[in-house]
């Protein structure tokens, strides 16, 4: 059994928008006399848009308008109709105005948006769908690396530590190439609020080289602190992405650095400073003379299109095969998670009721209770938990497991509400802050995209 | 060359044996140092470490490797014997220790018998095919199908009309299996064919039981369907492995191609609970669509 998925993804960033179309081969890998276990086992990509400058109105703000013709556009070149489209993610970039720009991005898009299942996403999911996009995450399960991925963009820098190909942790620097903007004589005409106080230039001024090297050496110290090579500073703080809120800490010990982000491109290859309007060239050849190309670095196998291809190739996740669900309408998004710890699972049915009503109390939308760990001994057990969870939970009844037993728990679930609306899938980790979107089912297997922050509509 | 010649030579190499190798002892430098014995030592009444308490998935042997951590990432996705080094030629000490045991233990889960009251303390009609003991059991598949008239009277007496669905849980190959898993999977299947709608016979467990002996069943109480639970031939990974097998229709000398086999039910492949759950929709379908085994697929590949 082989089905696809047709996915769109689109990066509206702050310098470049771009769009892919891939195809997500869905198999059945087990045999014939097991449980079946759905994987995407394939990511094809089918079409790539050029890359496109972001239409920008007065004051950074992304001209709607102007976007959704230009994904018309491409579904034309792709030669892909909208109801064609199963998932997909639009990542909206930006070291200002994101949430605006956000909002303005998804009315314009509000035709489209039914077939994506993310409609925005956070800093946190950039930095995973780049590091994806780039193939770092790929080659760190192949070579055992720790990988310090970073994609520098025209806005932000968006990093993950990757190790085994798995992501330990994300970080967001307002750092880009398009921070300060130039015409071909070096004349400034954009200078970005986040270099306040970083940087005597402003509009109308003409800049040398050196000034602009010496604007840019600061950022790569900023890249370096993030990086673990240098002794963090208030700088680091003052660049770091507002959304993202304090650092997770992670030390970058003995990593491989890769590179992606249009900013990659000027890393290794020698560009005429003012060339693209920008200070990425003069940004890109202060990286190389920095900390961060001492050591082992790379350039990631996509760069400027790392983003996208993270947004239409890794956004979406299959959930486990043996799955719940009745009576629930799909797709669902948006939908916080609400966690509910792995020790809660040696609680009394009294208390455990008990804790899912306090946790569920501080919630105003309808959430999704995550029970990242929980691993029943018997049956009994999870028929225990079953009744607690009938009882305690809103309809519909949302529940995502991380071990193998979501068929059961839903089913057991079902006998206490008959009727009652119930999406009961396992193999999914979430945490506290997550917002989980489910999409219609692939055979007995659901598509899911995690996101880490959302934008209020 | 004659017949003492050889004989002469044979006695001077036989001699040479067991002496020091064959070379100059200036030229005689050993690849390796020669192992030390043990600093352990183990006193009456103390145990030495149990060798099958360790995680294999975990454990890399191999001495000096490029990459011992990617290897062990790796070897958690799999339970084969990989990267157990060696000591010269042959296996350590602790693999070959390990291979016996878990060996001994597949052989011990043919052995072994449920506990007598299984049936009785979990409310499920006990019968028996026509094998006597363990030994007739295993070199006699022909009547682990089958029962004798009072067994088959016992199976009459609790049917009033013929279920939809006869559930059978049955030894098989390994008492283990059934006593680890069949329970759990049963309850979750039946509380799945409850939600559905589709009704069950009384639960029968089997002595001696081969698949067909659900054959034997489905002639007694003429159901539509009928799922075996069965313990499965030990294996090295595992002992307790219980396998569904689902038939429509059953009939004595039904096709082995009509059943559809739900596999690898144990603690490190599919949870009972959650087999038990898949298995009930599964038969919800069989009814459905009147066909199980590879019918079953074709009509699904249509």
């Amino acid at each position: 059994m082989a089905e696809a998925l047709l996915s769109v993804g689109l990066d509206v960033g702050t310098t470049s928008t771009q769009m892919i179309v891939s195809r997500l081969t869905v198999t059945n890998n087990a045999s014939a006399f097991t449980v079946p276990e759905l994987e995407i086992s394939n990511r094809e990509i089918l079409y790539r848009s050029a890359v496109h400058f972001t239409p920008l109105l007065e004051g950074n703000l992304v001209d709607g308008d102007k976007i959704r013709q230009l994904v018309e556009e491409e579904y034309q070149n792709a030669g892909i109709s909208r109801d064609e489209v199963d998932t997909g993610a639009v990542i909206i970039t930006g070291e200002t105005s994101r949430r605006e720009n956000a909002k303005a991005v998804l009315s314009a898009l509000s035709e489209y948006a039914g077939e994506f299942v993310v409609a925005t996403a956070g800093p946190a999911l950039e930095s995973i769908l780049a590091a994806r996009g780039a193939g770092a995450v790929a080659e760190s399960r192949a070579t055992g690396q720790r990988v310090f991925h970073m994609d520098i963009g025209g806005g932000t820098s968006n990093m993950a530590l990757i190790e085994n190909g798995e992501i330990l942790c994300t970080d967001c620097l307002n750092v880009g190439g398009r921070l300060i903007k130039l015409d071909g004589e070096g004349r400034i005409h954009y200078i970005s609020p986040v270099l306040t106080g970083l940087c005597k230039l402003s509009p109308g001024d003409r800049a040398t080289e050196e000034d602009l090297a010496s604007v840019a050496a600061l950022l790569v110290q900023a890249l370096e602190m993030a990086a673990g090579l240098r002794e963090p500073t208030p700088l680091l703080q003052q660049l770091r992405s507002a959304e993202l809120g304090d650092f997770r800490g992670c030390t970058v010990e003995n990593a491989v650095i890769s590179f992606s982000g249009g900013v990659a491109d000027c890393i290794e290859k020698e560009h005429a400073p003012f060339a693209f309007g920008d200070m990425g060239p003069i940004l890109g050849r202060e990286i190389r003379k920095s900390r961060l190309c001492q050591g082992r670095y790379r350039i990631g196998q996509e760069t400027i299109r790392a983003t996208v291809i993270g947004a239409g190739c890794h956004s979406a996740q299959l959930s486990g095969s043996t799955v719940f669900c009745q009576n629930v309408s799909l797709p669902l998004k948006n939908r916080p998670a609400v966690v509910l710890e792995k020790e809660a699972q040696a609680l009394s049915a009294p208390e455990l009721g008990e804790r899912i009503r306090q946790k569920l109390a501080q919630q105003d939308t309808l959430p999704v209770l995550a029970l990242p760990g929980w691993k029943a001994e018997n049956y009994g057990c999870l028929r225990k938990w079953a009744e607690v969870l009938a009882r305690a939970l809103p309809s519909p009844v949302l529940i995502a497991a991380e071990t193998d037993m979501a068929k059961a728990l839903g089913q057991a679930i079902a006998l206490h509400r008959r009727g009652d609306g119930i999406l009961c899938i396992d193999r999914v980790k979430l945490a506290q802050g997550d917002y989980l979107d489910v999409g219609n089912p692939v055979g007995p297997a659901f598509p899911v995209v995690i996101k880490t922050l959302i934008l209020e509509r | 060359m004659n017949k003492e010649e050889l004989s002469a030579m044979i006695a001077e190499i036989l001699s040479g044996m067991g002496k020091q190798p064959m070379v100059k002892g200036s030229e005689y430098k050993p690849t390796h140092e020669e192992p030390q014995p043990s600093q352990e030592h183990f006193h009456p009444g103390e145990f030495v470490p149990d060798v099958t308490k360790l995680n294999l998935r975990q454990l890399y042997l191999v001495d000096n490797p490029a990459d011992g951590e990617k290897f062990r990432k790796m070897k958690e996705s799999t339970p084969a014997r990989l990267g157990s080094g060696r000591a010269g030629p042959r296996y350590k000490t602790v693999t070959m220790l390990r291979f016996r045991a878990d060996h001994a233990a597949a052989q011990d889960a043919v052995w072994a018998e449920l506990e007598a009251d299984f049936a009785k303390e979990h409310g499920l009609l006990p019968t028996k095919t026509k094998c006597n003991d363990k030994e007739e059991y295993l070199t006699r598949p022909d009547l682990g199908r089958c029962f004798d008239e009072h067994n088959a009277k016992a199976i009459k007496g609790v049917i009033d009309k013929p279920p939809q669905v006869q559930l059978v849980v049955g030894d098989g190959l390994s008492g283990a299996a059934i006593a680890a898993n069949a329970m759990d999977c049963l309850a979750a299947m039946k509380d799945g064919l409850k939600a559905r709608g589709i009704q069950t016979g009384k639960d029968i467990f089997v002595k001696y039981c081969r698949v067909g002996a659900g054959d034997a069943i489905g002639d007694i109480t003429g159901c539509e369907l009928v799922c075996v639970l069965v313990g499965e031939r030990p294996g090295l990974v595992t002992d307790k492995s219980m396998s569904a097998y689902i038939t429509y229709r059953p009939h004595t000398g039904v096709s082995e191609s009509s059943r559809t086999v739900v596999s690898n039910i144990h603690a490190q492949g599919t949870p009972a609970y959650e087999a038990g759950a898949y298995i009930a929709e599964l038969i919800e379908t069989i009814l459905k669509k009147k066909v199980s085994g590879v019918g079953l697929h074709l009509e699904a590949a249509q």
